[in-house]
Parts: C-alpha cells; structure tokens; sequence
C-alpha cells in the first residue's frame, strides 16, 4: 500500500520537479553565485506565465511568445539589480518592491486575474498529442529543457565574464579592484536568473493549461528550499565545489523537492498547508546548524 | 609617475564629526621608486592609498597617473594602472574559486572581458611557474579552491595576482600586519623581490618602522593628514629606528610603530 503510493508519485513529481526545475537554477545565479537574496522570483514566474498565456491567446506563436517572456522576465531582473546597485535600495527590499509592482504589471498583461489555455495551440499541445501516456513526453520535453539550461550555465560560469560573476558574489572589493565593474554584473546576473524564472513560469503555464497571477506566491522559498535539498544531497561543500555540481544540486533538489510535497499530499497533508510546510522546512534546513553552533552553515548574503 | 596636487580629503564634512584625514598633501613619487609610508593611527595613511585607487575622490586637489589626471575615474577604471594588496589576507582573492581562476581574473586586470573561456590555457604554463617562484608548492594545486590556503599562502597569491599584469603603481596596505612574524618576513622578501626585478612604482604603508626603514628608497612620515618627514636616498640608507624616535617620538605614540 504504502509502496503503491510511493511509486505512483515518482512521474509526477519528476514532471513538476523538472518543471520548477529552471527556478531553481535562477535562484542558484541570483542566491548562490551572486550572494543577492532577490524575492523578484515570486513576481518574475507569474510574469513569464503571464506574457506567454496573453500573447499565445493573441495568435503569436507559442515559441516566440515563451521567447517574449522570457525577455520580460530578464528586464524585471534587471530592474531590480538597478534599484539595488544605482538607486543604493537595499537588496531585499529591490526584490520585495519589484515583485509588488509585477503583481499590477502581469495583472495588466492578463487582463484579468487568469488566462486558460486549454482550448489553444500551445507548445505542449503536440506532446499532449502523443499516443503515450502524457508524462513519457512532458518528462522527456522538461528533462531536455533544463538539462540544457544546466550546461549552458556551466558553460556561462567558465567565461570570463562568468569568473566576474563568480567573484561579484564572493568578494566584490577585489574584483572591482581588478576592473570589474561589478554593479553591472549585478544587474546582468539578476537579469539572468529571473529571465530562467519566467521561462520556468511560461512553460508550467502552458504544461498546467492556465496562468494564473498567484501562481508565484511562495516560489522563492520552495525554490530555496529545493537547493537546500539538493545541496545536502549530493554534498555540495561551500567555497569549494564545482559549479557543474552546484547547478546539478539544483535539478535533483527540485526533483526531490517536489517528492516530499507529492509524498506528503498522498499521506493527507492539506494542500493549503504546503507553503508552510516547505517554510519550516527551510526554516530547520537554515536553523539546524545555528543550533548545533556551526558557522559555516550560514548563508553569505549581500545587502542584508 | 604618481602626482599628489595640494590634495584634502574631508570626512564627514560640514558636521561635529568633520575629521582632516589628509590635509593638502603634495607628493610625487617617480617611475621605479619604492616609497614606504609610517605615521601613528589616522594619520591618514591608508586614506592616501584609497584616493589613489579611487575608492575616495579627493575634497580638493588632483591625482595624477603617468601625466593624466585620475580625480573622476572610478575605482574599476583605474585598475588597469595598480594593483593592491589589503592586510586582510581574505580580501586580495575569491575564496570560493581555484587558484588558477583568481590567477586568470587577475591576468585580465583592467581589460574588457567576454564570453572567452574564463581560463587561458597557454598560460598555464606561465602560473605555475610564477607560483613555483614563490615556494609554497601552491604550482601543484592549480585546481584548489583558495579557501584551503593559509593566510600567508593567500597574501602570496595576492602578491602574485597584483603583479602578474605589471601595473603602473603597486599599492601596499600593511599588507604583512596579519601574518605571523615569520610568515610576514617571507612575504615582505619575497615582495621586495618581485619590486626590484620589475623596477615596480610602489607605495607602502606599513606600522613598522623597521620594516619602513629597511626596504624602498624613500620614506614618508605622515602626521595629522600632512607630510612631516620625507627622506630619500643615501639619507634614507643611513637612517636608523633610533634616529626617527629621537625626532619624532613625542608624535609617534603608537607603540607598534616602535618595535
């Protein structure tokens, strides 16, 4: 019984978790490479689901209406790094102030507060089509996407500009000192991450068949709370692990992520309890080595 | 080389608070010369340095580099000309980056960087090299992330990073005060090593007098934002600690200046 409700998970939660998966990778960028705590996110994701859904209901193509989102989702990341590093607001509240605005700006996009796209051609419909059951293809399409992303992030940290980036997030006075002008990685880098944001947020749109301008709430913590995951699983030490690992760390953790959740709706949790559940489980992930009196546990953050 | 221009530094301006952190200094110091600077806490040592790297653009005056004037370039502009070296050890790399990645980002000083590969392969060769010079055995880790380096192995690699790309002027800030005494003589050696062979324009603020007096061929005690003593040459050769104490040492109540 239990075994059954085990397996019967595991497609799901591989579908969702490689989904959200592009979410993760935006918050490695944004938290983790560049050591900005940017709440954008919970704004960006609606953004890219938002831009996708009226453009696709408009007549564009669907594959140029993701590539528009995902533009607007860069622009937003943008946005943000320019209140932070120009306009010297401090980080959180850049993301906190840009999320609010979005909320009006994709409720504007939209029209109304939902889109459904169901009854149009959108770039799920073809998979959807299939002769297999949906999740063969919708897993493989996901897989490929953000296996994709990976190495070209990888790729990406290896550059020059990508040490840059690196270094903005370690020790800005130095790479500044090297000629680096380091507020313009910021604002490239948060552009960055929140642009794999709204692409995560344009395809979970057209996967789940509507957008919706509160699909957003609560992404930046389970996004964080699926590279905590992963992170501890696959042993990624700070300050001295791989960037190709750090990024890996973040699809399994989204994978893993989405289990837990998935495991623990089967089991009875109410689905209007999960972001608490997924609050508390950052909260514990973050809070454990503080009480065990570990200092490397802690997250090196700029701005806060 | 390096022109201070009647050049005031103001804190705090205009409040109770205003302090005089440097008073109309002007200084020139000339292409090769290895120029230490002394002076008790807020003397206005370490502000001189970061007016020149643009870290603070000065109240009045004017900073000129090889002739032209630096006032309104900022900080990352400017790095194509220096290099630095803070006494923080954790401060003059990227901890969470290899060896050869901070060699790498330090080779592009100053340079406009792409989406080349981060990491030059040919010159590999060259790092290692460097790096053997400096007998840590670090030319066999390329590929450590820098967090596993000691303080004084990672003050080495600043030391390394800051001249690979031979900037103009090489900035010092006490760079050997946090190293264990043993440790800061060998990176002070090995400093005034790569200094003489490159015939590097150097600026170094130290707390030691000693260590003021014994290396560079000229000294500049500062006192209260302004220049009290300079001293060059065959003078400076002569000059000894008891020396400085003896006219001095009623304004040098720093005792770590003394020993």
């Amino acid at each position: 019984m239990l075994l059954t409700t085990f397996l019967r998970t595991i497609p799901v939660s591989l579908e969702q978790g490689l989904a959200y998966a592009l979410v993760a990778l935006g918050i490695v960028i944004s938290f983790r490479i560049l050591s900005f705590p940017d709440l954008t996110v919970d704004g960006s994701f609606p953004l890219g689901a938002a831009v996708a859904a009226r453009l696709i209901t408009e007549g564009v193509p669907p594959i140029w209406s993701v590539a528009a989102a995902v533009a607007a989702g860069f622009i937003a990341g943008c946005g943000t790094g320019y209140l932070n590093t120009k306009l010297k607001i401090n980080s959180l509240l850049s993301g906190i102030l840009m999320m609010t605005i979005l909320y009006s700006v994709n409720l504007r996009i939209m029209g109304r507060s939902n889109i459904q796209l169901l009854t149009v051609e959108t770039l799920m419909t073809p998979l959807e089509n299939m002769q297999v059951s949906r999740f063969i293809p919708m897993i493989t399409f996901f897989f490929l996407v953000a296996v994709a992303v990976k190495i070209l992030t990888d790729l990406f940290l290896h550059t020059q500009i990508g040490f840059a980036m690196r270094a903005t997030g370690d020790n800005e006075q130095m790479i500044r000192s090297l000629g680096v002008n380091t507020d313009n990685i910021t604002v490239f880098g948060l552009g960055l991450s929140n642009a794999y944001v709204a692409l995560s947020g344009a395809l979970v749109a057209q996967a789940q068949g509507f957008a919706d301008v509160g699909m957003g709430i609560g992404m930046i913590v389970a996004g964080l709370a699926s590279i905590i995951i992963g992170e501890s699983i696959m042993g990624v030490r700070k300050g001295s692990s791989s960037m190709i690992k750090l990024t890996a760390a973040a699809i399994v953790g989204s994978i893993l992520y989405k289990f837990i959740i998935a495991l623990g709706l089967r089991l009875g949790l109410a689905p209007t309890d999960l972001k608490m559940a997924t609050g508390v489980m950052v909260i514990l992930a973050l809070g454990i080595p503080a009480l065990r009196k570990e200092k490397e546990g802690k997250l090196h953050l700029r701005g806060v | 080389m390096l022109r201070f221009e009647q050049v005031k530094k103001i804190f705090k301006k205009g409040t109770i608070d205003e302090k005089v952190a440097v008073d109309g200094i002007s200084l020139h110091v000339k292409h090769g010369d290895f120029l230490t600077v002394i002076g008790s806490n807020g003397a206005g040592k370490t502000t001189l340095l970061n007016l020149v790297a643009g870290i603070y653009v000065p109240d009045e005056g004017n900073i000129f580099i090889d002739g032209g004037c630096v006032n309104s370039l900022p900080e990352h502009r400017r790095a194509g000309y220096l290099g630095r070296i803070f006494q923080d050890p954790l401060m003059g790399t990227a901890a969470s980056m290899t060896i050869e990645e901070n060699l790498a980002m330090a080779d592009l000083r100053g340079r406009k960087r792409g989406l080349g590969r981060g990491i030059n392969p040919a010159r590999r060769k060259h790092y290692r090299e460097s790096l053997a010079m400096l007998d840590l055995g670090l030319e066999q880790r390329l590929k450590d992330s820098v967090s596993l380096l000691s303080g004084g192995q990672r003050q080495s690699l600043t030391l390394l990073m800051a001249t690979l790309s031979m900037p103009k002027v090489l900035l010092l800030d006490e760079h050997t005060a946090a190293l264990d005494p043993k440790t800061a003589q060998k990176v002070m050696e090995l400093t005034a090593r790569i200094i003489n062979e490159n015939a590097l324009t150097t600026i170094m603020v130290t707390h030691n007098m000693q260590q003021a007096i014994r290396y560079g061929n000229r000294m500049v005690m500062l006192h209260e934002g302004r220049v009290k003593f300079d001293v060059r040459g065959l003078e400076k050769q002569a000059l000894t600690v008891e020396e400085v104490v003896r006219r001095f040492g009623s304004e040098l109540k720093d005792e770590a200046l003394l020993c």
